[in-house]
């Protein structure tokens, strides 16, 4: 019996059905809401798993026009692709370590002086699978891994908030909303760089900048643009005759790009798809008892919460951020000349949603020159940190995308390289 | 009644502004299914109600629903007021 119980919970998708189920029925909800929300959650795992392999098979052509054309592994940093990946080995641990994590985030916010409750569930989700990866590969298993993951996705849920609040402060004007989001790190940074460079500089709002750009916020049309173009550059390198005979059955290489490019986006668009599905039910539990616990918690909510507030700032940062990532990559190369390392490219999602953020930061500190420069320095950042996290992933560092936003960064090579000197 | 509430990855912050709105329309004791998508979704969802922030509101225009949109994602009052008078337009209240 207990046999059969265990093998049911080690089912990723009923297991995070289970922990739906539970945030269901402690707010009391009807036999059939909780019924429709623990089909939907498990549902939306399994949709995850399926667009996993959408993207891995069009990252897998990337890759091998990379290879062919390049001599070196080309890594495009997004956190959708990445996950859905991990879930697969992962999926147990993730689970186990989201929902304790968000219980520690709780009982840090009630007991100690960092009052945030950290609402982005996305990156809950993301921050708890990449915990997971690294404490596998660091060799640890069972109760351990799960209690010693939950606890640092606790403390990640409340740390980060923290060091974003001054600038948030600054951003929003008042002290009630906190900010969400794994790529604090960058954003603080943008913050910095922005007061040392912008001195006397003008807000980014006090000028007309093209609207243009705005339909670049539609993650599908930004992902099968910027991939389009990537996939071309890739294919030409590799050569018409390389990709003809191995890769698209004698399709037109340049057509077979851009087909596999916008199959890129739509692997990404189920996978999110999915992950709305699985969140639609944990986070307003987990919203629900936060507050019921934590009276004076501060909410903290993902990035585009700052988005309103500068406009402008928004598309600077994520084309100076961008600017950063093709200078990144262009160092990278030319270090590969000499040593290999992995050459990671400028992925859309993170340039734009952690890009456009870092923009907002910058811009609050040091105006106009703030928000460019300080963007630049982020886009920089996140091009140099996956190189030092691919390693401590253990198989998954060799997958062809990685971990985007900094906090991932920080966090998994602080966590991976102590967990080195512990277990070796 | 449908509300649909945009941002650009349909995840974070439309799902907060969704939860908000869920609980307003219980004040107002209004019936109405809500939520939340990304924008290239958007267009293939049909409702009454698109909710958006400033800076993407201008996409959602168009669809075939009012629109609202929010100078503040976290100002449950403006979302109260906009989502109000728009819900008196349509006759709802």
């Amino acid at each position: 019996m207990l046999k059969v119980l265990l093998d049911i919970l080690s089912v990723p998708a009923i297991l995070v059905g289970v922990i739906a189920m539970i945030g269901l029925i402690v707010q009391k909800k009807s036999f059939s809401d909780t019924l429709k929300g623990t089909i939907k959650t498990i549902l939306g795992f399994l949709i995850l798993g399926g667009g996993a392999g959408i993207v891995v098979g069009s990252l897998g052509y990337f890759g091998a026009m990379f290879q062919q054309g390049f001599g070196i592994q080309g890594v495009v940093p997004n956190n959708e692709a990445i996950v859905s990946l991990a879930l697969k080995d992962y999926g147990t641990q993730t689970s186990l370590i989201m929902a304790f994590g968000m219980l520690v985030n709780i009982l840090i916010a009630r007991f100690t002086k960092l009052k945030y409750i950290f609402l982005t569930g996305h990156h809950t989700l993301y921050m708890a699978c990449m915990i997971a990866a690294i404490l596998v590969a660091g060799g640890m298993g069972g109760a351990p891994l799960v209690i010693l993951g939950s606890i640092l996705l606790g403390f990640t849920m409340a740390f980060f908030p923290a060091i974003a609040q001054p600038t948030m402060r600054k951003i929003t004007g008042t002290d009630e909303v906190g900010f969400g989001h794994f790529g604090t790190v960058g954003y603080v940074l943008s913050a910095w760089v922005g007061k040392l460079v912008g001195k006397g500089s003008k807000s980014t709002e006090d000028m007309d900048f093209p609207k243009g750009l705005e339909f670049l916020r539609d993650t599908s049309v930004a992902i099968s643009l910027t991939m389009g173009i990537l996939f071309i550059i890739v294919a030409i390198a590799s050569g018409k005759t390389f990709v003809e005979a191995n890769l698209s059955g004698g399709q037109n290489f340049i057509i077979f790009s851009i087909i596999q490019a916008i199959t890129f986006a739509g692997g990404i668009y189920i996978i999110l798809a999915g992950v709305r599905l699985i969140l639609a039910e944990i986070v307003p539990a987990f919203k629900g008892i936060a507050e019921k616990i934590v009276p004076d918690a501060k909410p903290a909510l993902d990035c585009p919460v700052v988005f309103p507030y500068a406009p402008n700032a928004v598309l600077i940062g994520f084309l100076s951020s961008f600017l950063g990532g093709i200078v990144g990559m262009i160092i990278l190369i030319l270090i590969g000349r000499s040593i290999p390392v992995a050459i990671i490219l400028p992925g859309v999602v993170p340039h734009f949603f952690c890009g456009a953020t870092a923009g907002v930061f910058g811009n609050a500190t040091g105006g106009r020159k703030g928000a460019f420069w300080g963007s630049f320095a982020h886009g920089l950042l996140i091009t140099f940190l996956p190189v030092f996290l691919m390693p401590v992933l253990g198989g998954l560092g060799y997958a062809n995308t990685t971990f985007s936003d900094a906090d991932f960064g920080v966090v998994g090579i602080i966590l991976g390289n102590i967990l080195r000197l512990f277990v070796k | 009644m449908n509300i649909l509430v945009c941002c650009g990855s349909g995840l974070g912050s439309s799902f907060m502004i969704q939860i908000n709105i869920e609980k307003i329309l219980k004040e107002l004791n209004v019936e109405g299914k809500v939520d939340h998508a990304d924008l290239s979704s958007a267009k293939g969802v049909k409702a009454d109600i698109y909710v958006g922030t400033r800076d993407i509101a201008s996409q959602l225009y168009g669809l075939g629903g009012e629109v609202v949109s929010l100078n503040n994602m976290i100002d449950k009052n403006e979302l109260k007021e906009k989502l109000s008078s728009t819900l008196k337009e349509m006759g709802k209240i």
